[in-house]
């Protein structure tokens, strides 16, 4: 215990960098699961097309290798391009930039499916009413998509959050210096792997606890006036 | 012929396409390890899930609490993290690697891997075996009773069976799950499939190479398995889908009765 207290600048700060990986990833994939859910529910049959591989792709490929892959390849791409066009000379991908961008990616996959359902479970009705009121599509989506589909997508994205959240972790393999990390390395230099792989372990769990309740506290609010049968 | 496609692809193709098929069998064994990872942990961790589900399923509350911990953990944790635990961090303990376990199993990342993914995908599973458990329908349980069923009895026989039918859709989510947390077992000096990529570009100090292998070979396998799973669940759950539309069309005078 006196050992965490020692190093617990190092396991704060990097508790700091996974919670900032995981807000922003969040944000990119709230971003790509509306991209994607508009384009799967689209009538263009293009984008229904691109927006199918790419949920199929980030479901069927693990998070680590595409973090692998952007992290590596990403960097090589954006030096040949920057050779090829003169552009530039080195160009550097962060290892917080490469979390950020593919847990985003892949976690917007999950979302994708989430925000179809929920909008999927709005009736049509409401959206023919709609546009029989002479509402553009953007006031529809605003006034009467959005305010549902927050309702029916909240379940679902509390699932892909917690399960984002622990996905940060993979992110220190490519050496962020996040909880694992600094964790790791604490535990590595004082011989005392155990202790500290526990207490990032416990940070996680608080990590988690919180937004378990919070998210219980948002569904409870937004759940108001609707009626949900208990076997869903 | 084949020495000018050999040629071909060494001057165009943006990914030294000959060295992955040069190493190609590798990959196939990285892909095995893998597989051999997930499914014997999925097959431990199934056996542990079924008591712990109806443990927690139960009304006892001195055995609910640990494993309701239990899940809780495992279920609140990265799989990363629990690995490291058991695979760097029981070294700490003199005692354990007095053990006559340390050597064989415990000072093994193997073994440790194993360790680490059969408790999380038995804290999953038991949990979505709760689930199923608890919601089998009260009247094939009072018919149960009814006919003098123990309840060990109505277990095996009435809810156990049925329980597990029903949780089969969430279950093909949990062995993809199980497939892509696998991939954690790189990072602690394993050469699964993703272990292979990562030596390959290693070794050949490349970029894309042996990840766009491994990611391909994972969304085969993946398809696979999930592709396994409908076939399982159109064979086992046949009876809870609505009866085929074409086999029950009423007689065409019939229809406007029948709103």
């Amino acid at each position: 215990m006196d050992l965490i207290l020692e190093y617990q600048d190092q396991l704060l700060s990097g508790t700091w960098v996974t919670i900032k990986l995981a807000l922003l990833s969040l944000l990119f994939a709230v971003f790509f699961g509306l991209i994607g859910a508009w384009a799967k529910l689209s009538k263009n049959i293009v984008a229904q097309k691109i927006a199918a591989a790419y949920t199929a792709i980030v479901r069927g490929v693990p998070d680590l290798v595409l973090i692998l892959l952007v992290f590596f390849g990403g960097q090589e791409l954006a030096n040949s391009i920057g050779t090829l066009t003169g552009l530039w000379e080195y160009a550097e991908i962060s290892q917080f930039a490469a979390g950020v961008g593919t847990i985003g990616v892949v976690f917007g996959g999950y979302m994708t499916e989430t925000f179809r359902g929920a909008i999927l479970a709005i009736p049509k009705g409401q959206i023919e009413a709609g546009v029989a009121c002479g509402m553009s599509r953007i006031t529809i989506f605003r006034r009467v998509i959005w305010p549902q589909m927050v309702v029916y997508a909240l379940p679902g994205f509390s699932n892909n959050w917690l399960v984002q959240i622990k996905s940060t972790a993979l992110v220190s393999v490519i050496g962020l210096q996040d909880v694992v990390y600094n964790g790791f390395v604490a535990g590595r230099s004082t011989r005392q792997l155990f202790t500290f792989m526990f207490a990032v372990l416990m940070i996680y769990l608080v990590l988690t606890a919180i937004s378990d309740s919070g998210l219980r506290w948002l569904d409870k609010k937004y759940s108001k006036g609707i009626v949900r049968s208990d076997d869903g | 012929m084949a020495e000018s496609i050999v040629k071909f692809l060494e001057t165009w193709s943006p990914i030294d396409i000959v060295l992955i098929a040069q190493n190609f069998d590798r990959f196939l064994w990285g892909a095995l390890t893998t597989l051999e990872l997930t499914i014997i942990s999925l097959l431990v961790g199934g056996i542990l899930s079924i008591p712990l589900a109806i443990i927690r399923a139960g009304n006892n509350k001195i055995l609910n609490a640990p494993v309701w911990l239990f899940t809780y953990v495992f279920r609140g944790t990265p799989l990363l993290v629990q690995t490291y635990l058991i695979y760097y961090g029981l070294g700490q303990f003199e005692w354990i690697r007095e053990t006559f376990l340390w050597g064989p199993v415990l000072s093994q990342a193997w073994y440790c891997a194993l360790i680490a993914f059969s408790l999380n995908t038995a804290a999953y599973t038991a949990e979505l075996l709760r689930g199923s458990i608890v919601n089998t329908s009260r009247g094939e349980i009072e018919a149960a009773k009814a006919c003098g069923f123990s309840r060990a009895m109505r277990m095996r026989r009435i809810v156990l069976p049925s329980a597990f039918r029903r949780a089969l859709p969430a279950y093909s989510n949990e062995v993809i799950f199980m497939l892509h947390g696998s991939v954690v077992a790189s990072t602690i000096t394993i050469q699964d499939l993703l272990g292979v990529g990562r030596w390959l570009n290693g070794r050949y100090y490349l970029a894309y190479e042996g990840f766009i292998t491994a990611a391909v070979l994972y969304f085969i396998i993946v398809l696979l398995v999930s592709r396994g799973f409908r076939l399982w669940e159109k064979h086992w759950l046949a009876h809870l889908y609505p009866q085929d539309a074409v086999k029950t069309k009423p007689k065409k005078g019939l229809a406007s009765f029948r709103i």
